[in-house]
């Protein structure tokens, strides 16, 4: 890390370099790019984690979060906006793909508007939305964007920013789509798509020639409404995210409290957060299965991969109290303490795992169709996958090993044996099979746990008004489908002055386009189906 | 499940009072027993989902809950063939649209239950700039199911009242939900569409 | 073996004394025509019970059970719904051909009806040929379904319904053939001719490696042909929403429902006349006792439980299977089950001609 600051002191002089766990760079926008560039280049920072967009009293702005996909040490870039009537920055579309959808982002919520980037339109809200939600001064009053039951506005039509010799910016009409394609429209009610989500698909008789992505159809605003809650409460929102790591994310979430407020938590608080991190990573991939079986018309599978699920979910209710919402994790430890047969029913459930993998394996990954129907289909090479920021298994099963786990061990992850499933074809079978063995490598990690839970307390005091001094934080876990982050920016009140939660399923949707073309129509449902995406969690 | 075990029998019973009042013919009276048993007893829903709660409806079909038991396994993925749509999920403003839209192409008689507090009222994100609250004003709804999400034995439960609720309907005139259905229509025009 | 046309002649005989020729034609065939449409929806209530409860015991589960005891009166709840449910009336489609379309479908399958062998003696008409007919008018469907999706206006029900026309025109070509091989093992296209060859033996027997090949190669031809998973492609769920059908509602798509239903019984239908006998009960030459005893199940009994059991192995098909992609399904008839047909159809003329069969 010291190598790079020097570096950065020498070529970038006037930027400013602040360490801290994650080091902070900060840079004029005229500069960045260039910067950008040699980070990409030089240091080997080629996965774009996210892009937090911020309104600070003093000017509109990013933070860019970088990480070198062979390290995983991260950096932090800050830049900001000039201008707060029409704020503009360079877009870093052209170094990391996955920025082309973070910037679409930042620009649908703070309405800055990026040079370069070949697609600035909105992505979460209606084209013709009043206002940009996440600014401070924000209006919310329902009647400048009311509940309209009017058809939505769609364009064929996009625009890109272009900077010219003279320094002057200028807007440009792009073509999405042009008269002679045949577009079909596959969603936003669709069954395949795993929810809300809508492809304008151009598609010349079976073959797909492009997608567009659309998103927003269950955009609940959970960044805006964090803003206005205490730090306990913005934590029953990580359940209603992706609802299958409810667990994984609660903990990212606490793990970010815990560490800004200087919260130590008992070992039996940690390993119970991990064991229920790992039981929520089988039950997902359990649905997997089921729900990417059912798309490819195997419907049967379904019904097999959901009895393992009820079973888990067996055991957290018996914890937790619920089925889907646990809301369990809280900072300085867990609501609850373990149900008493919580040891019993993991080591019943770690019994019957193993049987029911090869049953799948049997029914389903043997099969002939399903063969012919994964393999080769949907490839994403190593380099394109980190370009586009997929990570998860989808990521792994292209060879980019991007376990967070692994990369940035955090909690007691470091301690346990258990391998970090990669492999290289890239392909809709990969990203199949990298789920199953996924889910033995966690049972693994059960059977570890499950005899050796420490005694202790289940959850330290903790204030019920919790204060975190002003300063940034961001924080990531390996969520069921990938690195899951939060970005907290405290301004010392008892509310998060901002709260990015950093979706893995957001950049799934953006490869889309990239993998499906020139496939038929079943791939795009097979290579959607193998993302795995979660719609609210894209959309947030 | 026998009657004594519903919880608001108080509604269905002020259903039949009204539709006793005004009397009617035995030919008439028995053949709309007839339809009404066929109606109640294949409710086909429309495969709709958001969110958390569709995958509730998930498990709901699943062998542990088994809606297939009472025949609603048959789920449509086309909205003209599906009788009932189990709103599950938030609905946004960007969605709302959509949802009207399919509720208007489900073939009558159509059903709508509100499952799980955000189509409710908008549920943990009422207070947010691109939520409906509620999608009582965008739609009529039959049966509300609370929960966060409602487990899968509230949903049965739901359904089964909505079965209920089309045993006392009337086919042949009469007061019935279809008229209020249709007072609710006129009063939520959908703007801006041609045909 | 119970010849059953004593019943059908005792009919006309009763009708004919009583009035003239040509009014004996007429009743006899509106009492046909009633009789067929009641076997037609009864069938149909039950094969899509039949259905449910047999994917339900795949998936672990329980299936229909509350309607009526056992569930049995499931379907027939389901069609009363529909028989009731809003014909929803289109802008922007072509009305007529939207329409006709599902009645077309149904009328393939009902006319497919008339020469199948339901028993001893209970076909409706047996002309000599049989098999032939019933191939050329189970054809009539495809364009039904081209028509609903082309009439429809939606870009699904167009893209589902050239698959469809793509799928069935090429495995009708594998059907063909793998009758095509029967017939000559039968030496008659005539299905009460075909019923007859059978009596010693049934033709899958008779017939051995060839038949045997014809037979599988039938069964999947025929699973396409009736769209029906894994080669349910025009409607693939989870691709085209509902495929071909998508803006039917009420009793025309009901109809579709029904159509692929029956559609179903008549391929497994026509299965077990070509390789199992149609109503022949089971025979072993030289076990006379044995055959004897087999004699006194009723042909009726006979034909339908083997439809039902084929139907059954095609139920499971279904239920196992994930999905063909368009270009493998081609593929698959006409890089494999074509070419593979055709070597069995000289296999099989070889075997004949030499007498190699039993």
């Amino acid at each position: 890390m010291a190598n790079i600051t020097e570096k950065i002191a020498k070529n970038f002089p006037e930027a400013t370099v602040e360490e801290g766990a994650i080091t902070m760079i900060t840079i004029a926008d005229a500069k960045w790019h260039d910067l950008a560039k040699s980070l990409r280049d030089e240091e080997n920072m080629d996965y774009l984690v996210t892009i937090v967009g911020m309104d600070w009293p003093d000017a509109l702005g990013c933070v860019y979060y970088l990480m070198s996909s062979a390290t995983g040490e991260m950096l932090a870039v800050t830049v900001k906006a000039t201008d707060r009537e029409k704020p503009m920055l360079h877009s870093v579309a052209d170094l990391w793909k996955v920025g082309c959808l973070l910037e679409r982002e930042v620009y649908d919520f703070f309405g800055i508007i990026f040079i370069g980037n070949p697609d600035m339109r909105r992505l979460f809200l209606n084209i013709d939305w009043v206002g940009y939600p996440l600014r401070k001064d924000y209006d919310m009053n329902p009647e400048l964007n009311p509940i309209s039951t009017e058809n939505e506005r769609t364009s064929d039509v996009t625009y890109t920013y272009v900077e010219k010799a003279d320094g002057s910016v200028e807007k440009k009409e792009v073509e999405v789509f042009t008269p002679e394609d045949f577009v079909v429209n596959i969603g936003p009610q669709h069954p395949a798509t795993h929810g809300v989500l809508r492809f304008r698909t151009a598609v010349d008789g079976e073959t797909i020639n492009k997608i567009d992505v659309y998103m927003g159809y269950i955009h609940r605003g959970v960044e805006k409404l964090c803003e206005s809650l205490t730090y306990p409460q913005t934590l029953h929102y990580m359940d209603r995210l992706d609802y299958f790591s409810a667990h994984n994310y609660h903990h990212g979430l606490c793990m970010l409290f815990e560490k800004a407020a200087g919260i130590e938590i008992s070992r039996r608080a940690q390993v119970i957060r991990v064991m229920m991190d790992e039981l929520s990573r089988i039950a997902s991939h359990c649905l997997f299965i089921g729900t990417f079986c059912m798309d490819l018309g195997a419907t049967t599978m379904l019904f097999y991969t959901l009895r393992v699920r009820e079973q888990i979910l067996d055991i957290m209710e018996k914890t937790c109290g619920a089925r889907m919402t646990f809301n369990y994790d809280c900072i300085g430890g867990v609501m609850q303490d373990l149900a008493p047969d919580f040891v019993q029913d993991v080591k019943a459930l770690l019994e019957v795992l193993p049987a029911n993998i090869k049953e799948y394996n049997k029914v389903f990954t043997g099969n002939i169709i399903a063969r012919n129907r994964m393999e080769g289909i949907g490839h994403i090479s190593r380099e394109d996958a980190i370009s586009y920021g997929v990570t998860g298994p989808s990521g792994r099963a292209s060879g980019w090993a991007c376990d967070i786990r692994k990369l940035r061990p955090y909690s007691i992850y470091p301690e346990l044996d258990f391998q970090e499933v990669l492999a290289t074809e890239g392909d809709v079978m990969a990203r199949f099979k990298v789920r199953m063995r996924e889910m033995e490598e966690s049972a693994k990690i059960l059977a570890q746990l499950v005899d050796n839970i420490p005694d202790g307390e289940y959850c330290v005091k903790v204030p019920k008004l919790l204060k975190i001094p002003a300063g940034r934080w961001f924080e990531m876990v390996e969520g069921c489908r990938g690195a899951f982050g939060v970005y907290l920016e405290s301004d010392g009140s008892t509310k998060p002055y901002r709260l990015k939660i950093v979706p893995p399923c957001l950049p799934l949707a953006g490869a889309v386009d990239h993998m499906t073309r020139g496939q038929k129509i079943a791939d795009l449902i097979a290579i959607g189906g193998s993302l795995d995406y979660i719609i609210p969690d894209m959309d947030r | 499940m026998p009657y004594e075990a519903f919880k608001d029998n108080e509604y269905i019973e002020s259903l039949v009072k009204q539709l006793q009042e005004s009397g009617t013919n035995v030919v008439v009276g028995s053949l709309d027993k007839l339809i009404n048993w066929g109606r109640s007893n294949s409710i086909w829903p429309l495969t709709f989902a958001t969110s958390c709660c569709g995958i509730e409806f998930v498990s709901l079909g699943a062998a542990r809950f088994d809606m297939a038991r009472f025949g609603w396994e048959v789920a449509r993925a086309s909205p003209r063939q599906a009788d009932f749509m189990m709103v599950a999920g938030t609905i946004v403003n960007r969605m709302v649209p959509v949802f009207r839209r399919l509720y208007d192409q489900l073939a009558e008689p159509k059903y709508v239950i509100a499952c799980g507090s955000c189509a409710i009222s908008g549920g943990p994100f009422r207070r947010s700039y691109h939520v409906a609250k509620g999608i009582e004003d965008i739609v009529p709804v039959d049966v509300f199911v609370p929960g966060c999400p409602p487990r899968p034995e509230a949903m049965i439960y739901g359904i089964m009242q909505l079965s209920r609720k089309i045993k006392v309907e009337r086919f042949f005139g009469g007061v019935n939900r279809q008229e209020s259905q249709k007072e609710f229509l006129k009063a939520h025009p959908v703007e801006g569409v041609e045909d | 073996m119970q010849d059953l046309s004593f019943i059908t002649n005792w009919i006309h005989n009763a009708l004919s004394s009583v009035m003239p020729a040509w009014l004996t034609v007429t009743v006899e065939c509106v009492l046909i025509g009633v009789v067929l449409l009641l076997v037609y929806s009864l069938l149909a209530l039950f094969y899509i019970l039949y259905e449910r409860k047999i994917c339900a015991w795949f998936q672990c589960r329980l299936g229909p059970n509350r309607v009526g005891p056992w569930g049995l009166l499931q379907s027939v709840a389901d069609m009363f719904k529909i028989l009731i449910k809003e014909l929803i009336h289109l802008n922007h489609i072509d009305r007529f051909l939207f329409a006709l379309a599902p009645y077309l479908v149904i009328v393939a399958s009902v006319l497919t009806f008339a020469v199948l062998p339901w028993g001893n003696g209970l076909q409706i008409i047996d002309f000599n040929i049989g098999i032939f007919f019933l191939i050329a008018v189970s054809s009539i469907g495809v364009l039904g379904i081209l028509l609903a999706g082309w009439s429809s206006n939606n870009k699904f029900t167009l893209i589902g319904s050239l698959r469809s026309g793509a799928q069935m025109v090429s495995y009708e070509l594998s059907i063909g053939l793998s009758v095509l091989t029967m017939v000559c093992l039968a030496g008659t296209m005539s299905v009460g001719g075909i019923v007859q060859e059978q009596s010693d033996m049934w033709f899958i027997f008779k017939g051995h490696v060839p038949a045997i090949i014809a037979f599988v190669i039938y069964m999947i031809a025929g699973t396409a042909e009736t769209n029906r998973g894994p080669f349910d492609l025009p409607e693939a769920e989870s691709e085209l929403t509902a495929g071909y059908h998508t803006e039917y509602s009420g009793i025309h798509f009901g109809f579709f429902y029904l159509a692929e239903y029956l559609n179903l019984f008549v391929v497994s239908g026509v299965a077990s006349l070509l390789f199992f006998g149609g109503w022949m009960p089971f025979h072993i030459p030289g076990w006379e006792s044995f055959n004897h005893i087999m004699d006194f199940i009723p042909s009726t009994i006979w034909f339908l439980g083997k439809a039902f059991v084929l139907s059954f192995v095609i139920i499971w098909f279904k239920w196992t299977f994930p999905r063909l992609r368009i270009d493998q399904l081609l593929a698959l008839e006409w890089k494999y089950l074509l070419p593979i047909n055709l070597f069995n159809l000289v296999l099989m003329v070889l075997i004949i001609t030499f007498g190699w069969h039993f």
